[in-house]
Order: structure tokens, then sequence, then C-alpha cells
């Protein structure tokens, strides 16, 4: 763990694993620790905002230690029509037939561990190996929303239309996120997800 | 009740944005000129927290009852229909009937509107701002009516609003990702000039000059933002996050741009060259 500076009012500290990222996500959450404002978890990082805060406090918080996994939260099932433009590339990288990625992609039972960039993406946790690319090398000007996609170790749906580098295996009629719902984000983090092939 | 006559150009609803709701991967957004923003309140007597109009120009407003308005921000002519001219930064006591137009700023880019008992619009997750990037929040459009909330009953104690002028020297501080970058890219980016593009707006301010290399190219995976952070994409040319950036962002930030001048790097025009000075921040 490495903690760098992000100005005077922020810092992001860097881990090597999702897990402990998770693990101090869930630590600085629970401590509601004074002058926090805000906590910004990603794929390897916590970022922190904050005004006149404990610094000592808050650096115990961010080093990981071994925490009660997660309680699972409920399964959330949406349903896919893997018709994406990508399924094609992504079967000829992985070596695997464009049959075998959906089965495997819509086998799985997923977790999501944060949500970022826009409002309702939720990066799901829990894909195959055999599935992990790194991104497109060249990202999308505008992809659909409701787009089912792939990225390094997580998988996804496009909230809105928005650029995007994933690589594209279907779409869902299901919306992501709605203000005019009770719970405005689909899924949250901690939350479980099934793709269902249709 | 007022009614949009014309959007004009980058008009949306603005209030102090939408706080620690990133877990839902929501931004804050929020005038992107968050002084000016308060200051347009204040000099009408309400909250901070109430929703002005931010508009980059063109913007006409019909006043269909007795108003005390304040336009701060940018400066240009403020026209007001059968009026004489408003002055910008200060109160002003407008009849029913009274229509009034922005025109393209002379100094600055956004100008923040701002009417005495606030704009009754629906707040959407707690916040009136209008989110470009997420498309969330309350669409500005013509011929849309808005209610003005009652009187505050506050004393209007500011009758002129002074702040201090716009610069083009900004602060910063180290970035989380600056050791990705070339030595040579640290003292380029604190020594030169750099111009602020047309393309930008209020997701990020968009700036050209001597390209920062980076030391080695690789994939960033996605980590958290803050307004102000600037992010160097694959062609080197700097971005300074605003008020709608995203939640996080897959290019890495080389350095931060002090809070107090944010402000600063919203109101630049097209064309102005900034320069960046590592220092107090």
């Amino acid at each position: 763990m490495r903690v760098l500076p992000f100005g005077p009012g922020a810092l992001l500290a860097e881990y090597d694993s999702l897990a402990e990222v998770m693990a101090v996500d869930d630590a600085l959450r629970s401590s509601g620790l004074a002058g926090v404002d805000d906590i910004v978890p990603a794929a390897r990082t916590v970022m922190v905002t904050f005004r006149q805060v404990d610094r000592v406090a808050l650096d115990a918080l961010l080093v990981p230690t071994v925490r009660e996994p997660r309680p699972q939260g409920p399964i959330v099932e949406i349903p896919v029509v893997y018709d994406g433009a990508d399924l094609d590339e992504v079967a000829e990288a992985t070596g695997l037939t464009t049959d075998e990625v959906i089965e495997i992609h819509s086998s799985q039972t997923y977790s999501a561990a944060f949500l970022g960039f826009t409002p309702g993406w939720a990066y799901l946790v829990g894909l195959a190996p055999s599935l992990r690319l790194p991104r497109r090398s060249t990202p999308r000007t505008s992809v659909t929303a409701g787009s089912v996609a792939i990225a390094n170790e997580f998988t996804g749906v496009y909230p809105t239309v928005s650029p995007g580098g994933w690589h594209l295996l279907g779409h869902t009629d299901e919306r992501m996120f709605d203000v005019n719902r009770d719970k405005p984000a689909l899924v949250l983090a901690g939350d479980r997800v099934r793709f269902v092939r249709t | 009740m007022i009614e949009i006559v014309n959007p004009g150009i980058g008009s949306s609803f603005q209030d102090l944005g939408r706080l620690g709701l990133s877990h839902l991967g929501v931004g804050r957004s929020g005038a992107a000129d968050h002084p000016s923003h308060t200051l347009a309140n204040r000099l009408v007597g309400n909250e901070e927290s109430e929703a002005t109009i931010e508009s980059c120009g063109g913007l006409s407003v019909r006043l269909h009852q007795a108003a005390v308005v304040a336009v701060t921000g940018a400066h240009g002519v403020i026209d007001v229909r059968h009026g004489r001219p408003m002055a910008v930064n200060g109160v002003e006591h407008l009849p029913a009937g009274a229509e009034i137009t922005l025109r393209a700023p002379e100094v600055g880019l956004r100008y923040y509107l701002a009417v005495r008992g606030g704009l009754e619009i629906a707040p959407v997750l707690g916040s009136r701002s209008f989110d470009t990037l997420a498309g969330l929040g309350p669409q500005l459009t013509s011929g849309l009516r808005i209610a003005v909330g009652p009187d505050p009953k506050t004393p209007i104690t500011t009758d002129l609003g002074v702040r201090p002028p716009q610069t083009t020297e900004i602060h910063l501080s180290e970035g989380p990702r600056r050791d990705w970058f070339t030595s040579e890219a640290w003292s380029i980016l604190t020594s030169q000039p750099f111009l602020v593009s047309p393309s930008g707006n209020r997701v990020g301010a968009r700036l050209t000059g001597t390209p920062l290399e980076r030391v080695a190219i690789r994939e960033l995976l996605s980590e958290g933002l803050v307004e102000g952070a600037i992010q160097v994409p694959p062609d080197g040319q700097p971005i300074v996050m605003l008020a709608d950036h995203p939640v996080t962002g897959g290019y890495p930030v080389i350095a931060v741009v002090a809070s107090y001048h944010v402000p600063s790097v919203a109101q630049a025009r097209p064309g102005t060259a900034l320069r960046f000075r590592h220092g107090a921040g």
C-alpha cells in the first residue's frame, strides 16, 4: 500500500488487490470518521476527500486489515441479448468460440465491487480468467446505453450512452440507473448479478 | 414566475451540487464557478444553496412578476428590455414584464443569474444542478416557466459584490501520477503557457501546449478524480477537471489545481494562456 498526493484536500491510496481496496473502503465507511467528505473506491485505489480530518486516524484506516467478507447482497438478474459488436473479436482474442464466450459470461454469479465513472456504473467482479482482456486500444466515442461489456477483471453494463473502451458482448433493456425509482441504481456495491441469456 | 425565452449557450440550473453520492457513480456537479454562484445568491439575500442559472451568454429570461435579481461571474452587457442595462455584481429591482438578456461575455465565460426567493425547481437526488456528463438533473429549455420562491425576508446587506479578478497564473500541487511523466513534462507544465481550447466544457477545460510526455505508456486502471485534477491523455494535452468530471477516470493525473484557482480555470475563455505555478495549494 502507498499513499499518493492529490492536492491538500484529497489523497489516493494504492493497493495490490481489489480485495484490499474493498476492505479499506468498508473500514472507512463504517468508521464514520469526521471531516471525510467522500470515499471513491476503484480497481486498485481508494480516493478520500476531506476537510479538517484527524490525519493519524485516517492513515490508520488506510492500512488494509483482514475483515469479515462482505455480507452477500441480493441477486439481480439481468436479461441479455448477446449480439455485441465485439463478440467475434473477443472469441478470437481468447481462443474460444462466440458460443463459449456467451456460455462462460452468462454462467457466473458476479459481485458488484464498487460503482464509478457515471451514475449506476457497477464494476462487477467474478469474470472467468479466460475472458480477461485489456481495454480496446482505441475507445469508442459512443457506446449505447444497456451495452453489456467486459474489460480486465470486470464486466458491467453501460447505464447511459457514453464513450467507452470495453468489449461489447450484448445488450439489456434493464435501466441501470433511473432517478424515478426509490433505488436509482439497479445494482449497488455488494449486490450479486447474473446475466441471463435471452 | 420567470420564463426562459431563450436558453442561450451552455445554460443550466446549478446549485452547490450533490455531495457524497459517489457510491452510486454520481458526481458532485454544481456551479463551475462556485464563488460567483454563492455571490449571486448573497446579493439577492438568498441562501447559498438556492439554484442559479449558469450561462455562457445568449440567455433571455422574462419576469412575470417584479423581482430582485443579480448577475455575477462573467462580465458583459446585460440588456433589460425597456430599461437600462444591468450592472454585473449589483442588485437590481426589476418590474414585472422585464426581459433580461445576457450578451456574449467580454471577460470570463460563465454568468450566474439569481432571483430573490430562489427558483422553485424539483431537486433530483438532492440537487437542482444539471450534470452535463451524467445527463442528470433538471433541464433548462426554451419556454420553461419557473415559480419564484417566497421572499426570504432577509435584509439585502450586500448591494455590490467584489471578487478578486480572475487570474491566469494558476497554482497547482503534485498529483498522484506525477512519476508517470518525464521530469521535462513537469518543468514544461510549470513554466510554459497552455492555451485554453474551444472544445472544453463543464466536464473539463482542455488545454493545448507542448505535449507532456510519459515515461512509459501503460494502461491506468480507472481511479478517483477531484475537481482541479489535471488528467493527461496519451496525446499529452492536459485537461483540468471541472464540476461535471466523472467520478473516476482512466488517465494519469499529473497535478492538481489549487481549489481557490479552479473558478479562474472555469472562467478562462478559449485562447487564454494559463501559466501554472507549483506553490501553495
